[in-house]
């Protein structure tokens, strides 16, 4: 049934100060609201359990990405088509500017913030196996200041993070060592845009002499939460790249996911598309360094 | 829930729709779309889906395409709307809007003002976009009649007729 506006309650104080002391005051009471892009759809379905909502959209302390010579430090609040437009993360970081036009239509990616896919936590969102093969640190802020923490860990179980009640997400930062790294993203929907994925990869790698000198591997929608393929990744670094190292590849990725069935795919589809996407990617490799 | 306590938890909302000011007390999680549509009267802008997957409510908000069914209004305060009523200019339709017509890039017509929106944003940012960007530029707007190919066409049509103008 859907939501009568009446019984919410949204408050926007326009400075990051003043929504952080809201949410110290009555912690876990307030649910900060970005671009509104999942929680919206919660809220007109009747499914939004908040009833007192702070508005987080477009506060300049969250919405703003600097680079800097080590890294770039990218604002929560960035929208997708913030990502998409910027210079350097276009140029460095191209898994997370794939996702962002994956991402939702240009409406969406209009409103749609990475703080608040990250938050929202769907082990199905596209820019999150980004952040983890880029090995991303959040910045945490709340009333109390500010914290890191390597994004590796942050969901801790379907749609649980480690951010406390009255904690949002400030910045993810990312460090600039990638430009060296082959990088490759794929994502397996019924279309691009809208359709949430089956499957979706994120990867990087290196390969010297026809040895896989590193790679990492993350997938989207084959887990409770996104998953960093660390079995995979182990079992081919420091391998000769053949077919038997791919045969491997494509088996270790097909039983360290742990998909499940529901409404856009199967668990057995999703499996042997991870194995797939892994080899895909390893042939894609062998060939960046030949042509090279 | 009474009258009374429900006129108590509005709030305050101003912002400026097609070039007109406007201030209304309204719920502030009220959805921007039912606000154009109901207090206004704006009733151009459509609810297809009402969960940001078919476009049909797209407007443009200081700019960018947003679907006002997933935009609280309080989120709106001091923005600047443009809905499908603004972009016929003193009742003469947009080149855009001819372009529509003249490729039949319009059916039943629930899809035609997020479309229209969609597509008037992109030419503001790709005068002239490849027939891949249109594609992208109108991925999240869903049309269930006329099919895409003649609001492609007409999308095509109007950015090189204004290039010739």
């Amino acid at each position: 049934m859907r939501a009568h506006p009446a019984e919410f309650e949204l408050v926007a104080p326009q400075s990051l100060p003043k929504v952080l002391s809201l949410l110290a005051k009555e912690p876990g009471s307030w649910c900060p609201i970005a671009g509104g892009t999942d929680l919206m759809v919660q809220y007109s379905a009747g499914n939004l359990r908040a009833r007192k909502l702070v508005s987080i959209w477009n506060l300049p302390e969250l919405r703003r990405i600097d680079v800097f010579e080590d890294g770039v430090r990218i604002g929560a609040g960035c929208t997708f088509t913030d990502l998409r437009n910027h210079k350097t993360i276009g140029s460095e970081f191209r898994l997370l500017s794939l996702a962002a036009q994956w991402t939702g239509g240009i409406a969406n990616q209009n409103r749609g913030t990475i703080g608040g896919n990250i938050v929202n936590a769907s082990p199905a969102a596209d820019s999150l196996p980004a952040l983890l093969v880029y090995e991303a640190e959040l910045i945490l802020i709340s009333a109390r200041g500010e914290r890191r923490v390597p994004y590796s860990g942050f969901h801790v179980s379907y749609r649980k993070t480690q951010l406390a009640p009255d904690e949002l997400i400030l910045a993810i930062y990312l460090k600039r060592q990638y430009s060296e790294y082959y990088a490759h993203a794929r994502k397996v929907g019924a279309r691009n845009a809208q359709a949430i994925s089956k499957v979706c990869l994120a990867a990087l790698g290196k390969q010297k002499k026809g040895v896989v000198e590193e790679i990492r591997l993350a997938m989207g929608s084959v887990a409770p939460v996104p998953l960093r393929l660390v079995a995979t990744e182990q079992a081919i670094t420091g391998e000769t790249m053949n077919e038997g190292l791919m045969q491997v590849a494509r088996r270790t990725a097909a039983a360290e996911v742990q998909p499940i069935d529901d409404i856009r795919s199967t668990a057995r589809y999703r499996a042997a598309v991870a194995g797939n996407l892994v080899v895909e990617f390893l042939e894609q490799l062998g060939a960046s360094e030949t042509s090279s | 829930m009474s009258r009374n306590s429900e006129e108590s938890t509005k709030c305050r909302v101003s912002f400026v729709v097609n070039d007109s000011p406007v201030t209304l007390r309204v719920h502030s999680m009220e959805r921007l779309l039912d606000v154009l549509r109901h207090e206004l009267g704006l009733t151009g802008t459509k609810e297809g889906c009402g969960e940001g997957e078919c476009g049909s409510c797209s407007v443009l908000m200081d700019g960018q395409l947003v679907n006002s069914c997933l935009v609280p209004v309080l989120q709106a305060e001091g923005s600047t709307i443009v809905t499908i009523e603004g972009l016929a200019a003193d009742g003469r339709l947009s080149v855009l809007q001819k372009a529509f017509l003249a490729c039949g890039g319009a059916q039943c017509g629930i899809c035609t003002p997020g479309m229209l929106l969609a597509a008037h944003h992109l030419l503001r940012k790709k005068p002239h976009p490849s027939l891949s960007e249109i594609r992208e530029g109108l991925s999240g707007n869903l049309c269930r009649c006329t099919g895409y190919m003649q609001i492609f066409e007409a999308v095509t049509q109007a950015a090189s007729g204004e290039s010739s103008t």
